[in-house]
């Protein structure tokens, strides 16, 4: 076997390599480059008319919410929404809805039904939705008193989530890094594989 | 117990397989029959081995034996027994078993044929080699199965109940239809692959080699074909998306090895016919073996992300071994044999079937890398560039629909080409009515309004290759009329039972022309809708109109379900009631729905139902009409056909006498009659 004839098994070596780099990496972590950074501003109108500003709530915690009334996944997060604002608001919680690829009557009517006085901004355009990178609905943006996102939840929230993050949050003065220092990855969401359900929970086609 | 049996089923199966693989090798080392008969005793043993630990693990799920530790993870009492018993390979320690147990079975027919094989050649060292090839593999997946992924762990203290299987999973039959099919056709490979590895490492080929090799290339290609159609069903009728295919790294993992089995199954014929393409050949099969072992790496070990993927497993360092001993092995085999492949024959002209075969042959090729490069990109991209990217369908639409067209043309073209040199009359004869079909059809469809280009080629192209396969039957079938006076029925039947393989081959190609109208009709004159109609009232879409009647739930034992009752009109006339409805599985975080169909071969209608209000007065429905969907399920159907005619075995035939004779040779006077 002559050194050219070689060459063909050693072409496979590459494609090895290149498996065995894949095998340290994580496919279902998506790299998010917004927590720890600022949380890009908006102003939308919304449901009821009036509206509502991101920059005019600095200093204070925020929940950036973006939901639909077409996704279920959101029905099932409404009440720890509701939780969290009687829970947190005394303390300074504000919440802010973002209505993603939704329509105002839908929307409006969805909120009547299940209630909830935090203002809700309609996303016409999905411009905020696409500055936030969005993944889906629903998702949410804990923004701290620095206006820095500290924690991204990919997925319908949970009591647990937002005891995690608020009281900590709130506890921060301005300027602070509200950062987690152990336990979390900060750049880093892990998402559940998204499968084309009929709910559309993660992506809308 | 069972843990315990089924465990020591699958070590034995292993050192069966081990001792196997070496008796087999000093078989064809030695020549010694002694060792041969060991290799095959030993090949036999390992599927039953196999047997009775998939068995047994079927006893563990049925009986709810919790201590066994993937009952654990799948079972659940609540689980109806079909569902129990495919939740089998509903994860990924199962999903192997089925694995090992397909591979074993294929191991006992191939020792079953090499004992026949033997006893005509018993000095060829190609099939001990082959079979001592097929039995490494068994040793690497018995190995998974009795280590990193064992199924076979004792819980203790044994828990009452598990969690069932993936709630996606028991959602539908086609489970119990899909993986099996699928696994059939892509764990088959491994024996054309083994007898390929047979034939380099003996350094020669046996003149009925191609004969050999395409019909164990045919079984698995069937079933691979047939799993593909199914998982697109499956995906068609449970996902509520409305589609059948979405190019996710699984999906390809499958189309490849089908790709590049399909283009071998092409070449091997030039092999057979002229010598020619040998080493591309022999390539093609080891490259198909390759994807399904690359394909499973990748979907199997966590490198991509998909819809198919099993959790994290620990197997992925162990597949990555055997990735790299098959494919250095396989291709350093070839770098080192490729002399002993040298081509008999030469190209005679540009017009011939051989050429169509080249041309076919280039573009599977070309197919399967666009489909490999697609799918490994987010990969190379993440190494090379630290980036996540994701190739989606445009890509790979764009990519793939031009070579698809290509294919479609010459699955007419190249049938009406002769072997060696064609003729431009003889081109012009045959081409004269699928041409004027063709346009006929085209105009005919661009009168009617059909204005997107690439469905409107492909339906003209279509009918251009299927007017030429129409034409070979019809040939054939009239010249036997006129030699043997029979009726059109009796003679057609005649003609295609005189060549399964070639009008077999037809037939198949018949069917991928339905599944490529069928494609190109949903994918071009989909139209989907949704709204939120309040209870009682109709919405209109396109001819139809549908009525929302009332929504109510259900309380199953493994389930809890919401169905909204729907009635479905066609300007006026009542035409059936849908009831798409959405399960709520205790595992799932999210519902999962089931749509409601109504088919026919003309259009589906597909409702889903989104979402619904507490009260019952609202629902929120997507609506989705497909033209021409059911041709796809329908052509993998007729290709299943005409692959199972084709393989079907010729009818033992009693020496020519004299007059059967005269009557082969009057037919093929009259064929080429017509032909001039």
């Amino acid at each position: 076997m002559t050194w050219r004839r070689w060459a063909i098994p050693v072409s496979g070596v590459p494609l090895l390599a290149l498996l065995a780099y894949g095998l340290t990496q994580d496919a279902r972590t998506i790299p998010s480059p917004l927590p720890g950074k600022a949380a890009p501003d908006f102003a939308l109108v919304t449901l009821s008319g009036d509206s509502v500003r991101l920059r005019d709530l600095a200093g204070q915690v925020v929940l950036v919410n973006f939901w639909a009334s077409w996704c279920l996944a959101c029905r099932g997060e409404h009440h720890v929404l509701l939780d969290a604002a009687r829970r947190y608001r005394d303390q300074g919680l504000r919440i802010v809805g973002v209505v993603y690829d939704d329509s105002r009557e839908n929307a409006s009517q969805w909120m009547a039904e299940r209630g909830g006085d935090w203002p809700n901004g309609l996303d016409l355009g999905s411009h905020t939705a696409i500055q936030y990178g969005l993944f889906g609905v629903p998702e949410t943006f804990f923004v701290g008193r620095d206006g820095r996102i500290a924690y991204k939840q990919i997925g319908p929230l949970d009591s647990a989530v937002v005891d995690r993050w608020v009281p900590r949050l709130l506890a921060a003065t301005p300027g602070a890094s509200n950062l987690p220092t152990v336990g979390e990855s900060p750049g880093y969401v892990r998402t559940s594989p998204d499968f084309p359900t009929a709910t559309g929970t993660v992506r809308r086609p | 117990m069972n843990a315990v049996i089924g465990h020591a089923a699958t070590l034995l199966g292993l050192l069966l397989a081990a001792f196997g693989a070496v008796a087999a090798f000093v078989a064809a080392r030695t020549g010694e029959a002694r060792y041969f008969a060991g290799a095959r005793r030993a090949g036999l043993g390992v599927f039953a081995c196999v047997a009775i630990a998939f068995a047994t693990m079927e006893r563990a799920l049925i009986t709810h034996d919790f201590s066994v530790s993937y009952v654990e993870q799948v079972g659940s009492r609540a689980t109806p027994l079909f569902y129990t018993i495919i939740s089998l390979w509903s994860a990924l320690e199962g999903s192997i078993l089925l694995w090992a147990l397909i591979l074993a079975a294929y191991t006992a027919l191939l020792v079953r044929w090499s004992t026949r094989a033997n006893a005509a050649q018993p000095a060829d060292p190609q099939v001990p080699y082959a079979l001592g090839t097929l039995l490494c593999v068994n040793v690497f997946f018995l190995l998974l199965i009795s280590w990193p992924a064992n199924p076979f762990r004792v819980l203790n203290p044994a828990p009452l109940d598990g969690p069932g299987p993936n709630a996606l999973l028991q959602n539908s039959p086609f489970m119990g239809v899909h993986p099996p099919l699928l696994y059939t056709g892509y764990v088959g490979m491994a024996v054309p692959f083994s007898l390929a590895v047979g034939a380099l490492l003996a350094g020669r080929l046996n003149p009925d080699w191609p004969r050999l090799i395409r019909r164990w290339t045919l079984v698995p290609w069937t079933f691979l074909s047939l799993g593909i159609v199914a998982g697109s069903w499956w995906s068609y009728e449970v996902l509520g998306w409305g589609g059948y295919w979405a190019w996710d790294p699984v999906e390809n993992a499958s189309f490849m090895p089908w790709l590049t089995a399909t283009a071998f199954l092409h070449s091997v014929m030039v092999q057979e016919r002229r010598g020619m393409l040998k080493t591309w050949t022999i390539t093609l099969i080891v490259g198909t073996f390759l994807l399904t072992v690359l394909g499973t790496f990748l979907t199997r070990s966590g490198v991509l992300a998909s819809v198919h993927a099993f959790t994290q497993s620990a197997i992925g360092p162990f597949f990555l071994v055997f990735l790299g001993i098959v494919l250095l092995g396989s291709l350093t085999l070839l770098a080192w044999r490729s002399d002993a492949l040298r081509s008999e024959g030469r190209f005679d002209a540009a017009l011939s079937r051989e050429t169509a075969f080249v041309v076919n042959n280039l573009l599977f090729a070309a197919f399967a890398f666009v489909v490999l490069l697609g799918t490994m990109f987010p990969l190379l991209a993440e190494a090379v560039r630290g980036v996540k990217v994701s190739v989606g369908g445009p890509y790979f639409s764009e990519m793939s629909v031009p070579i698809a067209l290509l294919l479609v043309f010459l699955a007419g073209v190249g049938p009406a080409l002769p072997w060696r040199q064609g003729s431009l009359a003889l081109l012009r004869g045959k081409f004269r009515w699928p041409f004027v079909a063709a346009l006929g059809v085209g105009v005919a469809l661009a009168v009617a309004g059909v204005r997107a280009p690439l469905a409107l080629l492909t339906f003209v192209l279509a009918v251009f290759s299927g007017g030429l396969l129409v034409t070979e039957f019809a040939e054939a079938t009239g010249a036997r009329r006129r030699a043997t006076g029979a009726g059109t029925l009796p003679a057609l039947w005649g003609v295609a039972t005189s060549n399964r393989r070639r009008y077999g081959g037809y037939i198949v190609h018949t069917g991928i022309l339905v599944i490529a109208v069928g494609i190109a009709a949903s994918a071009t004159f989909r139209r989907e809708d949704e709204w939120t109609i309040p209870r009682g009232a109709t919405q209109d879409f396109g001819r139809y109109q549908i009525r929302f009647d009332s929504v109510w739930a259900v309380h199953e034992a493994r389930r809890d379900g919401v169905v909204a009752a729907t009635t479905v009109s066609l300007q006026g006339t009542v035409l059936t009631r849908l009831y798409p409805r959405l399960n709520y599985y205790p595992t799932a975080m999210e519902p999962i729905g089931t749509p409601a169909l109504r088919a026919n071969m003309r259009e589906d209608l597909y409702l889903v139902l989104l979402a619904y209000t507490q009260d019952g007065e609202h629902a929120t429905i997507k609506a989705i009409v497909s033209p021409l969907v059911g041709w796809i399920w329908l052509g993998g159907g007729i290709v299943g056909l005409g692959a199972l005619f084709a393989l079907w075995p010729a009818r033992k035939r009693d020496p020519p006498t004299p007059a059967a004779a005269a009557v082969v040779t009057r037919e093929r006077r009259a064929r080429e009659a017509v032909g001039r």
